[in-house]
């Protein structure tokens, strides 16, 4: 289970951080909570919870006067324009053990948030105190970042100060400056993601009517022609799984017979398949090929050796 | 690439100037390619070496040697001379990862070097220069690390064999054998010859200047005691682009010194901007070349809008007067891309002669780099970190020649 408030505060007390503690009914807006806690016992936080389009998650955590601009985070995080939105709250109580509005940096205390990233705003350094929720929406902590900051190396966390409002350009000479931040590992969250973990597997006797559509709708056109071509949306089963890599060929390959059949000469059309066709399944065939090799170099750098 | 003092020099001059971090021809006209290999000192490759090529690997030669975009090499003949013999060679090419969005221009010489590995059956080593680029670039160490692994991706799309290739970040593999060989070098290169070479002056910091050796040293055999343990005779051939002839002018004047052969080259020209070979491809401007995340609609409007055209004004004028074939770019791409030398003759000769119109060469062009984008796409998505991880992993190649 999640850390507790409880456990939460005796571990500040552990590491000797200066808090100061004020109990309350249950806030679930920052407004509320600013009615018990004044704001000269520190500066109150927003705290807000995105995820991105390939499951990695992010808390941000900002001054309420700070403006956060979701399309510029995005892409200072390298994401594109509209590369993060709010957490489903699933996420929320998955991840981070925390109801919808006790969104906090000390989440990250959970080993459910180890892959979530937290970027704090850079305006905390100059407050005095600031505000945060200790992992239950009737309690408020104010304390210094350098608490904060004892606290997050406390558990192997690099603190991450961010100037949210700043809005460098972002192009192909300016790299996003945030980009680093992003997690390297995308989270599944059951019930949300409909197929993808990091490590994919396909199944073993898949459900063609789903993969179907990216082995076919592709029509394989043959340089002259001019058909329009179908983007890929999904990573291609045909390079990993043997029924699918076949059906690719035979697809191909039927494809550009279909379109050369009046070509009279049965030699002629063989030496057109033959010219047309190797570079690309070639191609292919490499492509399986690396896949099952790292395959089996994931196995084996996970093997556990022999019991003796 | 990096503008230096040195340019400032050069335009005074209005001599062109081609080194690794500059490409510009004089008085913005073309580059003179021949004055180029002059300079430079190495060969043109002729007709009767991509002859032997052909008969020597049982087939095509690749487009791009059949269609002179690879132009120019040292000791070609020599390779090609072991090569009959059954002496082998391995593979040497690389990229310095500036940025994350690839052009058509940058997948070029690893096109060229995955036809090279398939149809010579060697293996392959590909140095990802992160630290070149943190140093020049000014980029930090992790966002150049992570550039690295993502350019990766787009390489290995390329379609490399994982059981014959091996890639490798400056970041993380320089050290021992490879760091040994790097120290050698160095000891044989001056002050004064690196900055006579590279154009180093006494305001560039000492990380510029101690960076040759680390592109130097992948073309020894004994860099890589995981791949090559014994082979220290293993001769290696370098497709690059011409502009990275000086590191190996160098390398190659200190490898007698060391008791190592000298690596041969094969170079490349200039892939042209969208706009024209006057024009820059400047990774700040999208629009100057296509992108290998760029959509069927954006190569259509990229191509439609900017590409350069050699036609006339008029349909009328076009008909009487054909197509100016010396500038005009979809053209000049085809000729880089379209593999069917006899239909790339006949649009030549249609449009040159003024049948053909603009529209259609265009047209021709935008369903050949769709096709082509397309299925570097869809092979990049197939790209995983694990496979990445595995590509970069220190291990031997049991089944390199085969």
């Amino acid at each position: 289970m999640g850390f507790s408030k409880d456990q939460l505060l005796n571990r500040l007390q552990e590491l000797e951080i200066d808090y100061t503690k004020y109990e309350h009914p249950p806030v679930l807006t920052v407004e509320a909570q600013a009615k018990y806690v004044s704001s000269s016992e520190g500066a109150l936080s927003k705290n807000l919870f995105f995820k991105d389009k390939k499951h990695r998650y992010y808390i941000v955590s900002a001054m309420v006067d700070t403006k956060v601009d979701m399309k510029v985070l995005s892409q200072r995080l390298g994401l594109g324009k509209g590369g993060i939105r709010m957490a489903p709250e699933e996420a929320l109580t998955q991840l981070l053990q925390v109801s919808l509005e006790c969104v906090t940096p000390f989440a990250v205390v959970n080993e459910s948030a180890r892959d979530v990233s937290l970027l704090l705003d850079q305006n905390f350094k100059n407050q005095k105190r600031c505000i945060f929720h200790p992992l239950s929406n009737e309690v408020s902590v104010s304390l210094n970042t350098s608490g904060l900051d004892k606290f997050l190396k406390s558990i192997e966390r690099d603190p991450v100060y961010v100037d949210l409002e700043a809005n460098p350009a972002v192009g192909k000479d300016q790299p996003p400056d945030l980009a680093v931040y992003v997690p390297s590992n995308s989270v599944v969250i059951p019930e949300i993601s409909n197929e993808t973990s990091t490590k994919q597997t396909p199944p073993p006797k898949s459900v063609s009517a789903e993969v179907k559509p990216v082995a076919s709708a592709k029509p394989s056109k043959p340089a002259t022609k001019g058909k329009s071509v179908v983007v890929e949306k999904s990573t291609p089963l045909a390079f990993k799984n043997p029924e699918k890599f076949v059906e690719e060929i035979m697809d191909k390959t039927s494809a550009l017979l279909l379109s050369e059949a009046k070509v009279e000469n049965v030699e002629a059309l063989a030496e057109t398949l033959r010219k047309r066709l190797t570079s690309e399944l070639t191609h292919l065939a490499i492509m399986y090929k690396n896949t099952a090799y790292t395959e089996g170099f994931h196995a084996g750098k996970h093997s556990q050796p022999k019991r003796l | 690439m990096e503008v230096d003092k040195k340019d400032e020099n050069e335009s005074e001059s209005s001599e062109q100037v081609v080194n690794p971090w500059e490409v510009s021809a004089k008085d913005g006209g073309k580059i003179d390619y021949d004055k180029l290999i002059d300079k430079f000192g190495c060969q043109r490759l002729d007709e009767s070496l991509i002859d032997r090529v052909q008969r020597l690997t049982s087939r095509q030669p690749h487009v791009f040697l059949r269609r002179g975009v690879f132009f120019a090499h040292r000791d070609f003949n020599e390779i090609l001379d072991a090569y009959e013999k059954g002496d082998k060679f391995y593979l040497y090419t690389g990229r310095g990862p500036s940025s994350e969005a690839l052009h058509l221009g940058h997948l070029i010489p690893f096109m060229f070097t995955k036809y090279l590995q398939e149809a010579f059956k060697v293996p392959l080593v590909i140095q990802l220069t992160d630290d070149e680029k943190c140093m020049w670039k000014n980029l930090s160490v992790e966002e150049s690390q992570r550039l690295a692994r993502e350019n990766a991706k787009d390489i290995i799309a390329c379609g490399f064999d994982v059981t014959k290739t091996f890639i490798f970040s400056d970041f993380d593999y320089v050290g021992g054998a490879f760091y040994k060989n790097m120290v050698k070098v160095s000891k044989c290169v001056t002050l004064n010859k690196a900055m006579g070479i590279f154009g180093f002056s006494g305001e560039d910091h000492i990380g510029k200047l101690s960076f040759p050796p680390v592109q130097a040293v992948p073309s020894f055999p004994s860099s890589f005691p995981h791949l090559f343990p014994g082979k220290d005779n293993l001769r290696c051939l370098i497709p690059c682009a011409i502009d990275q002839d000086p590191y190996f002018r160098m390398t190659r004047d200190v490898a007698p010194r060391l008791g190592y052969s000298k690596p041969a080259l094969i170079e490349s020209s200039f892939f042209p901007a969208l706009q024209g070979e006057n024009g820059k491809m400047s990774a700040s401007d999208p629009n100057s070349a296509i992108y290998v995340t760029d959509t069927a609609k954006d190569i259509k409007n990229k191509i439609n809008k900017y590409a350069f055209s050699g036609g006339q004004d008029s349909v009328e004028k076009h008909r009487e007067l054909g197509a100016n074939l010396e500038v005009d770019i979809p053209v000049k791409y085809l000729s880089f891309f379209l593999e069917d030398d006899s239909e790339l003759e006949h649009i030549k000769k249609e449009y040159g002669e003024g049948r053909m119109l603009t529209g259609e060469v265009k047209k021709k062009l935008t369903e050949v780099l769709t096709e082509m984008v397309e299925r570097h796409r869809r092979s990049r998505a197939a790209v995983t970190d694990e496979m990445v991880d595995a590509f970069m992993a220190v291990r031997p190649l049991p089944s390199m020649f085969e």
